[in-house]
C-alpha cells in the first residue's frame, strides 16, 4: 500500500518540484483514472492490467491540457499568486467532481473479476492479495523508470534545468511552457497509473479522490516537497504508519496516525525529511 | 490633516450602518421562510468569511482548516447545553475562547511553515479534529447530537415558530465581524498583518513582530468563526461531525472572500451575497435532477474568478471609483 | 564618546564558506560611513548581521552601548536600527503612505500620530505626491526612495542603506546623494553599502573596504581610493600584473 501511496504522491511531487505549484486537483486526477479503467473494463473488457498504460496516456493529455488552460495563467497572476494557484486548482477539483457525479452518477462502482482480482499469492507463508502485490511491482517499476527518465534523457535534463532556473533555460532555447506542460502530463500520467491499479481493488465513486489526495499531500510533505525520492520514501512511511495504527486504534481512526506523524515531522523539519532546507 | 482618509473611514461606517438598517427591514416584507433561510445563511457565511479573511486575507496565512474552529464553536455550545444545561450565550463565548486558545496553540508550530505547507497543515489538523469527534462517543460520535427543544426562549435562544430572531442574530454577527475588521484595518494590527502578508522580511526590519502578528490574527479569526459555529448549532439544532467540521465548510468560509476580494473590507460580504443564494438556488432547482451541476457551476466560478480577477469582484467597484475621480 | 555601532571580532560561516572573518568595525555618531568592496566581499552578510537577520557564528555586535548580538531584527529596529534592502521589498499591495505607516508604528502607538509622522517623512523624502499610489505602481527609483522613507519613519539612530544608489540614472543618483546628506543633517548616523566607489566616495566621511570577508583598509575616502591594496582587490591581479 505504501508503494501505491508513493506512486500517487510522486506525480504531485514532480509538479511541485518543477514549478512550486501544488495541484489541489490531484485526487480528482486519480478518480478520473479509476473511472477510465472502470469503463475500459466494462465496455471493452480490457483488464486493468492492460488498461494501465491507456489510463496513464489519457491522464498525460489531461495534465498537459490543465497546465496550458489553467495553471499557465494562474502563474502569471500579479497579486496573490499563492492564493490564485490554490483556488484555481481547487475550483478545477470541484468541477471534476461535479462532472463525475453528473456523468458517472454517485454510485459506487468496482471492477469485478479482473485477471488478478481476488487471488492471493503466498510468499514465504504470508498470503498477499495479488492485485496489491502487482501494484507494488508496478510502483517500483514506475519509480525506476522515472529515475532513469529524469537522469538519462534529454527531456529529463530539460526538466531538471527548468526547475533550477526557468529564465536561463529560455535563453538556451527550451520553451518553458512546453517543459511545464510535459511535466504536468508526466505527473498526471503517474497518478493515472496508480488509479488504474487501484481500480481493481477499491470502490470507484466521484469523491474517491479526496481521501487519497490528502494522504498524497501528507506523503509529499513528509518526504519533502519536490523530491521524487522523498515521495517514494514518504509513501513507504505512510504505508507502515497506517498498518501500525490499524493494529492499535479502531479502523475509523487509522488516518489519525498518518496525520499525527506528518505533523510531527513537519514541525521538526518544515521542509520534510528529504527536502532541502 | 489627511481629511480624505478620515472622510473615507467615516463614509465606510455610514454605508455599513445604512446597509444594516436596510437589511433589518427586509424580513418585514419578505415572509417566505425559504427565502429567510437563505438570507440567514448568507449573513452567516458573510460573517464567517469575514473572520476567515482576517487571518488568510489580511495576514496572508491561507487556512483551509477553519472548519475546526467552526465545529469547536458548535460542539462547545451544544455539549454545554445538552450535558450541563449551560445557556448557549455562555457556550458561545466559551466556544470562542476555546477556539482562540487552540488556534494559538496550533499556530505556535504551524506558523513556522510557509505557503503551501501551511495550507496543507491546516487541512490535516482539521481532519484530525473531525476524526477525533467522529470517534468520541460522549459527544455523539459520527451520529452527532441534537439540541433538545425546550420551547421558545431568548435565554436558550430557541425559537420554533419564527426565523426572525435567528435572522437578527445573524445580522448582528455579520455587523460585528465587519466592524471588527473595519476597526482593525486602521490599527497597528491591521498594518502589521498586511506587511507580514506582503513581505515578512521587510516587516521585521520595520519592527513588526511577525510571529505575534500571525498569532493575533489567528486568535481573532478563530474566535469569530467559533461564534458563527455556535450560532449555526442553535439555528439548525442538530449537529454531526461531517456537517460542521467537514472540509467543505473550510472551503465555504474561504470562497466568499476569494470571490468578493481577499483581504478587503467588503469582499467577504459581497462574495457571500452572490455565492450563497446561488448555491442554494442551484441546489434546489437543478440539484435534484442532475446531481453535480451545482458543483460544476461552483467550481467554474472559482476557477474563473481566481484566474481572471484575483483581486476579487470588489475590484470592479474601486476601479470605477478611481476612473470617475 | 562611545561608538554608536561596533562589531567585535565577528565571524559568519555558511557551512564551509566563510563570509565574514574577524570583522571589527565601528561607526561613530553622526558619521556617514561607506562599506565597500568587490562582489562577494561579505558586505551584504555583514549588513545582515548588523540588522539582525541572523546572529553571527562568533563575535558580538554592540549598538548604542548595548550588546545586541542575539536580538532579532524587529527588536533592533525598536532600539534604533533602520535598514533598506538591496533588492527592494516594498509592501506591494499597500499604498505608499501605508507602507510608511508600518514603519511609523514603531514609535507611535496612536494611529493618528503614526499617520502624521508618515506624511512628514513622505514630505521629507519627496514622495508626498505619491502617497495614495500602490507601491507596486512606483517606478524603481521611487521604490528605492520608499525603502528609505519607511526606514526613516522608524526614527532610527542608525540608518543602514544597502546599495540605494546602485542602478539609478545619474540624475536620480544625485537626488539620492542629496537625500542621504539631508538625513545625516537631521542627526542620523548612516552606514551605506555600495559597490560602485565613484558614487559613494564624495559622500562619505569614512570608508571601510571589505575583501574576502575581512576588513582590508579603513580611512578617509581619498586615502582609501589610492591604497594599492584596494586597487588590487577591485581590479584583480590581472591589473596588478599589467601594471
Amino acid at each position: 500500500m505504501g508503494l501505491l501511496y508513493g506512486l500517487i504522491a510522486v506525480g504531485l511531487a514532480l509538479i511541485f518540484g518543477l514549478m512550486d505549484v501544488v495541484n489541489f486537483a490531484h485526487g480528482e486526477f486519480l478518480m478520473l483514472a479509476m473511472y477510465v479503467t472502470f469503463f475500459l473494463f466494462t465496455f471493452f473488457a480490457i483488464d486493468p492490467l492492460l488498461s494501465a498504460p491507456l489510463a496513464a496516456a489519457a491522464l498525460f493529455v489531461l495534465g498537459a491540457v490543465v497546465y496550458l488552460v489553467i495553471v499557465r495563467f494562474a502563474m502569471r497572476a500579479k497579486a496573490n499568486v499563492g492564493m490564485v494557484q490554490i483556488f484555481a486548482t481547487f475550483g478545477l477539483a470541484i468541477v471534476m467532481r461535479g462532472l463525475a457525479q453528473l456523468f458517472f452518477t454517485a454510485d459506487y462502482r468496482s471492477v469485478p473479476n479482473s485477471w488478478l482480482g481476488g487471488k492471493t499469492v503466498s510468499v514465504a507463508g504470508i498470503f498477499l492479495p495479488q492485485p496489491q502485490l502487482f501494484g507494488a511491482l508496478v510502483a517500483i517499476a514506475a519509480f525506476g523508470g522515472l529515475y532513469l527518465f529524469i537522469n538519462r534523457t534529454d527531456f529529463g535534463r530539460a526538466l531538471e534545468a527548468t526547475r533550477e532556473d526557468p529564465g536561463a533555460v529560455a535563453l538556451v532555447g527550451i520553451d518553458k511552457n512546453r517543459v511545464f506542460a510535459l511535466g504536468w502530463g508526466l505527473g498526471a500520467a503517474l497518478v493515472g497509473l496508480a488509479g488504474a491499479i487501484m481500480a481493481s481493488f477499491f470502490y470507484i465513486y466521484p469523491d474517491v479522490g479526496a481521501s487519497f489526495a490528502l494522504i498524497a499531500y501528507v506523503t509529499v510533505a513528509l518526504g519533502g516537497f519536490g523530491s521524487v525520492f522523498g515521495a517514494f520514501a514518504g509513501g513507504i512511511i505512510v504505508g507502515l504508519v497506517e498498518a501500525t495504527t490499524a493494529l492499535v486504534l479502531p479502523p475509523s481512526l487509522k488516518s489519525v496516525g498518518i496525520y499525527a506523524v506528518y505533523l510531527l515531522v513537519v514541525f521538526v523539519r518544515p521542509r520534510g525529511l528529504f527536502g532541502s532546507m | 490633516m489627511d481629511k480624505s482618509f478620515t472622510e473615507r473611514r467615516r463614509r465606510e461606517l455610514l454605508v455599513a450602518a445604512s446597509l444594516t438598517v436596510a437589511a433589518a427591514l427586509v424580513p418585514l416584507f419578505i415572509k417566505n421562510p425559504n427565502v429567510q433561510n437563505i438570507m440567514i445563511l448568507t449573513l452567516m457565511f458573510g460573517a464567517l468569511s469575514q473572520s476567515w479573511n482576517i487571518l488568510s486575507g489580511y495576514c496572508g496565512q491561507i487556512s483551509l482548516g477553519h472548519a475546526l474552529y467552526f465545529g469547536l464553536g458548535a460542539y462547545t455550545t451544544t455539549l454545554l447545553f445538552t450535558k450541563f444545561g449551560v445557556p448557549p450565550w455562555f457556550g458561545m463565548l466559551a466556544g470562542g475562547a476555546i477556539s482562540a486558545l487552540i488556534a494559538m496553540a496550533l499556530g505556535y508550530p504551524c506558523f513556522r511553515l510557509g505557503g503551501h505547507y501551511f495550507a496543507i497543515a491546516t487541512i490535516v489538523i482539521a481532519e484530525i479534529g473531525l476524526l477525533l469527534i467522529q470517534n468520541w462517543e460522549w459527544a455523539g460520535a459520527a451520529l452527532g447530537i441534537e439540541m433538545p427543544v425546550r420551547g421558545d426562549s431568548w435565554l436558550k435562544f430557541q425559537f420554533a415558530r419564527s426565523k426572525l430572531p435567528y435572522f437578527y442574530f445573524a445580522l448582528a454577527l455579520a455587523c460585528i465581524a465587519w466592524f471588527v475588521t473595519w476597526w482593525l484595518e486602521d490599527s497597528k494590527w491591521g498594518y502589521w498583518w498586511r506587511a507580514v502578508k506582503d513581505n515578512p522580511d521587510a516587516a521585521q526590519s520595520l519592527g513588526v513582530v511577525v510571529f505575534d502578528s500571525k498569532m493575533g490574527a489567528a486568535a481573532v479569526s478563530a474566535f469569530l468563526v467559533a461564534i458563527g459555529g455556535s450560532f449555526y448549532a442553535m439555528y439548525v439544532s442538530y449537529i454531526d461531525p461531517g456537517s460542521v467540521m467537514g472540509f467543505q465548510f473550510s472551503l465555504l468560509m474561504a470562497l466568499p472572500a476569494v470571490l468578493g476580494g481577499i483581504g478587503t473590507l467588503w469582499g467577504p460580504l459581497l462574495g457571500a451575497i452572490i455565492l450563497i443564494p446561488l448555491t442554494e438556488l442551484t441546489r434546489s432547482y437543478i440539484g435534484g435532477s442532475g446531481r453535480g451541476v451545482d458543483l460544476i457551476v461552483y467550481g467554474t466560478l472559482i476557477v474563473v474568478i481566481a484566474l481572471a480577477r484575483p483581486e476579487g469582484l470588489i475590484g470592479l467597484f474601486s476601479r470605477r471609483k478611481e476612473a470617475s475621480r | 564618546m562611545t561608538a554608536l555601532l561596533e562589531t567585535r571580532g565577528v565571524w559568519q560561516r555558511f557551512g564551509g564558506l566563510v563570509a565574514n572573518s574577524d570583522v571589527s568595525i565601528s561607526v561613530g555618531r553622526g558619521e556617514i560611513v561607506g562599506l565597500i568592496g568587490p562582489n562577494g566581499a561579505g558586505k551584504s552578510t555583514l549588513f545582515n548581521l548588523i540588522a539582525g537577520v541572523l546572529p553571527p557564528t562568533q563575535g558580538s555586535i554592540w549598538f548604542d552601548g548595548e550588546d545586541v548580538t542575539n536580538l532579532p531584527a524587529a527588536e533592533r529596529c525598536q532600539r534604533g536600527v533602520g535598514r533598506t534592502f538591496q533588492v527592494v521589498k516594498s509592501f506591494e499591495t499597500m499604498t505608499v503612505i501605508d507602507n510608511v505607516i508600518v514603519g511609523a508604528l514603531v514609535r507611535n502607538t496612536v494611529m493618528r500620530e503614526a499617520r502624521r509622522k508618515a506624511h512628514e517623512v513622505l514630505e521629507f523624502t519627496g514622495l508626498a505626491a505619491r502617497a495614495d499610489v500602490l507601491a507596486s505602481d512606483l517606478v524603481p527609483a521611487e521604490k528605492r526612495r520608499l525603502e528609505v522613507a519607511r526606514a526613516l519613519a522608524t526614527e532610527p539612530k542608525l540608518l543602514l542603506l544597502d546599495e540605494v544608489l546602485t542602478g539609478l540614472t545619474p540624475t536620480e543618483a544625485q537626488t539620492g546623494v542629496a537625500l542621504v546628506r539631508k538625513v545625516r543633517d537631521t542627526g542620523i548616523t548612516v552606514l551605506m553599502v555600495e559597490h560602485v566607489m565613484e558614487i559613494v566616495m564624495p559622500l562619505v566621511d569614512r570608508a571601510i573596504v571589505l575583501d574576502l570577508g575581512k576588513v582590508l583598509v579603513e580611512g578617509k575616502p581619498k586615502e582609501v581610493v589610492r591604497d594599492p591594496k584596494v586597487i588590487k582587490a577591485y581590479l584583480g591581479d590581472r591589473h596588478a600584473v599589467g601594471a
